[in-house]
């Protein structure tokens, strides 16, 4: 195991109207003070282990908060920045295999990325010595940032995958140890084609067929989706359908080259899948092998983040943006966008979010869900709002504001019921 | 005794002092990278990425000139000289 350092954070709490206060001003006031007047992190992260609690962790581009609440979901306490000034694109919390460890990709604009892995809920933080994650030399490629961090099947609790930039993917077999890329990906022979979208050429989606462990898809902007069905040694592109309108008329539907911003899938009906491109919203109801548009009464079908409903394989989120050229929320209204009907129709979400003057824009992983029975969402602006839902989008609430801009929203529990 | 000064945010519990001096001749500024990546465990992937480059926002100064416009990391370093490693001026 690589050497552990402590992260020096600040403890917040915010309440249900998102009003953030100093800790030790709302003792008396907190639904947890115990655990908001510890001043010994590892007496703190203890506690955290009774009971099931909610966890938001939410990456910046200065780093990473980590909110936590009962199941309740009220009031939230609030630590952070770890890994103060670095990028933070991707986290994860893993409780596979009995265990309860928390992953963050930070990335230092002088100093490179690091994948970095706590036990502890952020009280320590892995420091390698030697990036985990690395191309191999003769490749003539550099990592340059993480953009995902996945956790493999619930039948291989030591299964991990990174999608990073340039765009490739890294899977890890212990834990997170230890990483090797795909192979069949990094040689791919349409890799010479992929090109960088705005963010950079990132592997950032990577979808785990969980009933056949040779099936698995991935997604990168640009060069649109891929999948293999023999486990990772070929890929096909599977893009049929989706559109890309950054290209001449006649070329608008290639084979690969499309900027796919998100792929999600729920578990429960894994060959069905929703799409969010660069224009266009789609569904396949055939593991990719086609898609179809499901733009029905969105204000624009351009977007980065998508999200399942944890319960629901019918019900997806999306936050709509106006166009490429003005990527903020259509009429200056922050809307999320809701179907219940795998893409029929789309509803508005908007109690408790800015309808006047919110010119936001949502990424790609800044929307999530957890998993409790009263589904939460939540998402993450690049102006640096955090806002929430306990009703499964129904009405909202700011968590905080003043944060940099968000760039990543994950969730996880921990504790038993 | 080639001088390495590696920036602050290098120094841990482990490796207090940004100062790393070496006693072995070095015949690059490469090569004095590496042995200071040994006395300051961690530092030389931080610098350098996995394909051998210097990281695009770093700087490093041998006794004052900046190896970007000398021969990079081939640069050859005289017994006495002073490395320094520097953060760009970059940032958001």
């Amino acid at each position: 195991m690589p050497v552990r350092t402590a992260t020096k954070t600040k403890r917040r709490t915010t309440s249900k109207s998102g009003k953030r206060r100093s800790a030790s001003s709302t003792r008396a006031r907190s639904s947890s003070p115990k655990r908001a007047q510890s001043a010994r992190p590892k007496a703190a992260a203890q506690k955290r282990t009774s009971g099931r609690q909610a966890l938001v962790l939410v990456g910046t581009m200065k780093g990473a908060f980590i909110f936590r609440a009962d199941e309740s979901r009220k009031k939230w306490t609030v630590d952070g920045p770890h890994f103060r000034g670095e990028a933070v694109y991707a986290m994860l919390h893993d409780t596979r295999g009995g265990r309860s460890r928390t992953y963050a990709a930070a990335t230092s604009m002088h100093w490179g990325p690091t994948l970095r892995i706590s036990d502890d809920l952020g009280v320590t933080w892995s420091s390698p010595e030697r990036q985990a994650v690395r191309f191999p030399e003769d490749s003539g490629r550099a990592l340059a940032q993480i953009w995902q961090i996945a956790a493999g099947r619930a039948s291989e609790p030591n299964v991990l995958y990174c999608g990073v930039e340039p765009a490739a993917l890294f899977e890890s077999r212990d834990g997170g140890e230890t990483w090797q890329p795909n192979k069949g990906l990094l040689n791919h022979e349409h890799q010479p084609k992929w090109q960088p979208g705005g963010g950079g050429l990132c592997l950032h989606t990577i979808v785990l067929d969980p009933t056949n462990t040779r099936r698995m898809l991935i997604a990168m902007s640009t060069g649109g989706v891929y999948r293999t069905d023999d486990g990772g040694k070929t890929w096909r592109a599977r893009n049929a359908g989706v559109r890309a309108q950054f290209m001449p008329p006649e070329q608008r539907y290639p084979e690969f080259g499309q900027c796919v911003h998100k792929v999600v899938q729920h578990p429960d009906r894994p060959g069905r899948l929703f799409l969010q491109n660069h224009w266009g919203l789609y569904r396949s109801d055939d593991w990719g092998d086609s898609w179809h548009d499901i733009a029905n009464g969105v204000p624009s079908d351009f977007g980065f983040a998508m999200q399942m409903h944890p319960h629901d394989p019918d019900t997806v989120y999306i936050v709509p943006i106006e166009a490429d050229m003005f990527r903020a929320t259509p009429e200056a209204k922050l809307r999320v966008y809701r179907t219940r009907n795998a893409g029929q129709s789309w509803e508005p979400l908007t109690r408790g979010l800015p309808q006047s003057d919110a010119y936001e824009n949502v990424l790609r992983d800044a929307l999530s869900a957890d998993s409790f029975d009263s589904a939460g969402i939540y998402f993450g602006t690049r102006s640096g709002k955090l806002f929430g839902s306990r009703d499964s989008g129904a009405s909202w609430t700011e968590m905080a504001d003043g944060l940099p801009p968000i760039v990543c929203v994950k969730t996880g529990m921990t504790g038993s019921a | 005794m080639i001088t390495v000064e590696l920036p602050n945010v290098f120094c841990s519990a482990t490796n207090p002092n940004p100062l790393v001096r070496i006693d072995a001749s070095c015949g690059t500024v490469a090569e004095a990278l590496r042995e200071a990546g040994r006395e300051s465990p961690g530092s030389l992937d931080r610098i350098i990425d996995e394909s051998g480059a210097v990281r695009r926002h770093v700087n490093i100064f041998l006794n004052g000139e900046n190896i970007r416009f000398l021969d990079g990391l081939d640069t050859r370093v005289p017994s006495d000289a002073t490395i320094f490693v520097l953060a760009a001026v970059s940032g958001g």
